[in-house]
């Protein structure tokens, strides 16, 4: 054996430098890539958390102070833990509410009729709004007294609530912008999903009795878990990081200070993200500002763990391997 | 079913299932047209609100019709001094034309490498590159511009549009998806002919690809259109602002009194070029988002 492989590594002497030479051709194409995940992930990753154990307000050099950051956003800045229960207000319902309508509008889609292209485009068209329009479309629609939707609402008997002009009202008026611009990419991600299930499966299910709930129940939800699974974790990433359209809102929806971006009645719109802005690019606090973003990171990633664990038990992979 | 019906002859039961069959479609087709009219409604209001007289925009009952249309607004909101349209119009062209040049080229070289070149790494470095698609900008949004302060580009585009020419995870994974589904017998005829790797990149395996590298492109384009945060954080002078970023100055400069009705006539003029893009592009376009199971910024 021992002789067989240094007679073949004594014969594969030249080869091994070609192996290199390819090694490096190769290395060569890759080198944007690899200059850039140095350069603007690999190294601001580390910096971020170095930056969070300092003072460093960009003029002077950052000086170490340990976790004092951390304590004081844990223990000594209300301002964090209202940022926290915005951004997980948000999340909590515009993740689960953004899936159940991506869903929706994509099985509406998932039928052989004409013009449904024409639907696919009228879905899909919010999500390519830039966030200051969405914003001022909504300000506009949703004006307490003069607005449409609460128009709307009145003439059907319902109290139109002050939507972002109030402070219990403004989250869910930031979930009804993102629930309209933001499930069209979902909601084409769902579709190819539908599209991939075989009809053999359905029309055995059919064949079976199943009736059509019992097929989307048994059938199509199993099979589209992976999509699921997939637009779910996109969602959270997404959704705790959420900036434009609550920074954009708040700074026209005629409160007091307007222009100042980001707050809301009672603080009530000002998400994480924002007040990190504020601490980075207001205050230039960046050690304080890097905390924060360590703190989101952690999470975030101690949330997506979870997720993927919890994938085991619902997500539902072909052939039954992972893929 | 069928069985259930009095005296079923075969005539009575076909005529049924094609009743039942006509209202289904129509139940179809009516669901269909109210969701895509809960969709479709706020653009229609941000049309008439941008043909509207200040007075007739806030009013019980609604205004439907504009009386007089106003198309006057265009002009007023075009020509404001607040609103420097064409200065910001090519200031996002230049961010959204540069950024997809300089993203479109260097994904695809990479994507080649790892799509056909063999070499030692390649399936760590390609899983580290999928990895990093998860990364949350948020933490390494603070170190990338205390970088760029530190080589003097805060107030330029140069922060924007460089990083683009490094590659991005997201394309790269994109074109190495398409790259691979080429047979491989057509970049080897060539390998056997004598041309080197960037020649069959070049001549064979950028034309075949032409499709994933317009749907790389229009996602990039889109993305830099719309982008906010990246120019909030990055430009500082009005005359620098792309068009979204303008827009926001402009709704924020009026303070109280703000115009609504030339408000929205800009969103409309800043927003009209992406819809129209998308139409021209649709069918690369919603293909690129289901093919990859993976949708753009």
């Amino acid at each position: 054996m021992s002789t067989l492989a240094s007679s073949a590594s004594k014969v594969r002497r030249p080869l091994l430098s070609r192996q290199l030479r390819r090694d490096l051709r190769a290395y060569l194409f890759l080198s944007p890539w690899l200059i850039g995940l140095l350069a603007f992930t690999a190294y601001p990753t580390l910096a971020s958390f170095y930056f969070s154990l300092t003072k460093y307000n960009i003029l002077t050099p950052p000086r170490w102070v340990g976790t004092d950051n951390f304590v004081k956003l844990f223990t000594n800045d209300p301002l964090f833990w209202t940022t926290v229960w915005n951004t997980a207000y948000y999340t909590l319902l515009s993740v689960p509410l953004g899936l159940a309508v991506a869903l929706g509008l994509a099985l509406l889609l998932n039928q052989r009729r004409g013009g449904i292209g024409l639907y696919r485009t009228a879905f899909y068209l919010p999500s390519l709004v830039p966030a200051v329009v969405i914003t001022l479309i909504w300000a506009v629609m949703l004006d307490p007294r003069l607005g449409l939707v609460n128009t709307a609402l009145r003439a059907v008997g319902l109290p139109g609530p002050g939507w972002l002009r109030s402070a219990a009202w403004s989250k869910p008026a930031l979930i009804l912008m993102s629930l309209w611009s933001g499930s069209g990419g979902a909601m084409l991600i769902f579709l190819a999903g539908l599209k991939d299930i075989p009809a053999s499966l359905l029309d055995a299910a059919m064949i079976d009795g199943a009736n059509r709930w019992q097929r989307f129940r048994h059938v199509v939800i199993p099979l589209l878990t992976p999509t699921i699974f997939f637009n779910l974790i996109i969602g959270i990433i997404n959704s705790f990081q959420v900036f434009t359209i609550a920074f954009i809102a708040t700074s026209q929806s005629g409160t007091a200070g307007s222009g100042t971006g980001g707050a809301g009645p009672l603080n009530s719109l000002l998400m994480y993200m924002v007040l990190l802005y504020r601490n980075a690019f207001r205050y230039f606090d960046m050690g304080y500002a890097s905390a924060m973003a360590v703190v989101m990171f952690v999470v975030l990633v101690l949330l997506t763990l979870a997720v993927v664990r919890s994938s085991d038990v619902w997500v539902h992979y072909e052939g039954g391997g992972r893929r | 079913m069928q069985q259930t019906l009095p005296q079923p002859t075969v005539a009575t039961a076909r005529r049924n299932a094609r009743a039942r069959r006509a209202a289904q479609a129509f139940l179809g087709h009516a669901l269909l047209a109210i969701v895509a009219a809960l969709f479709v409604i706020p653009f229609i209001w941000l049309v008439i609100t941008s043909l509207k007289p200040t007075n007739q925009i806030f009013t019980d009952p609604l205004i439907w019709i504009p009386r007089p249309i106003l198309w006057s607004n265009y002009t007023s909101a075009l020509t404001s001094p607040a609103f420097p349209f064409l200065r910001l119009l090519s200031n996002t062209l230049f961010y959204a034309l540069l950024s997809t040049i300089g993203t479109v080229m260097s994904s695809a070289v990479v994507a080649y490498g790892f799509a056909r070149m063999d070499f030692r790494g390649r399936n760590v470095l390609f899983g580290i590159t999928l990895a990093t698609m998860m990364l949350p900008g948020i933490v390494t949004l603070i170190p990338t511009y205390v970088l760029f302060r530190w080589f003097g580009w805060v107030g330029s585009y140069a922060p924007l549009i460089v990083p683009m020419f490094f590659g991005s995870a997201f394309n790269i994974f994109l074109l190495r998806q398409f790259m691979l589904t080429i047979p491989l017998d057509l970049t080897d005829a060539a390998h056997v002919d004598g041309a080197g790797d960037f020649v069959v990149l070049w001549r064979i395996m950028l034309p075949l690809v032409k499709p994933a590298l317009l749907v790389v492109g229009l996602f990039q384009f889109m993305a830099a259109w719309n982008d906010f945060q990246g120019p909030l954080i990055y430009l500082d002078k009005a005359s620098e602002f792309p068009l979204v970023l303008g827009l926001y100055a402009f709704q924020t400069s009026r303070g109280a009194t703000v115009e609504w009705n030339l408000m929205m006539a800009a969103a409309l003029v800043t927003t009209f070029p992406i819809i129209l893009l998308f139409f021209i592009t649709q069918r690369y376009f919603i293909e690129g988002i289901a093919l990859t199971g993976l949708k753009g910024a």
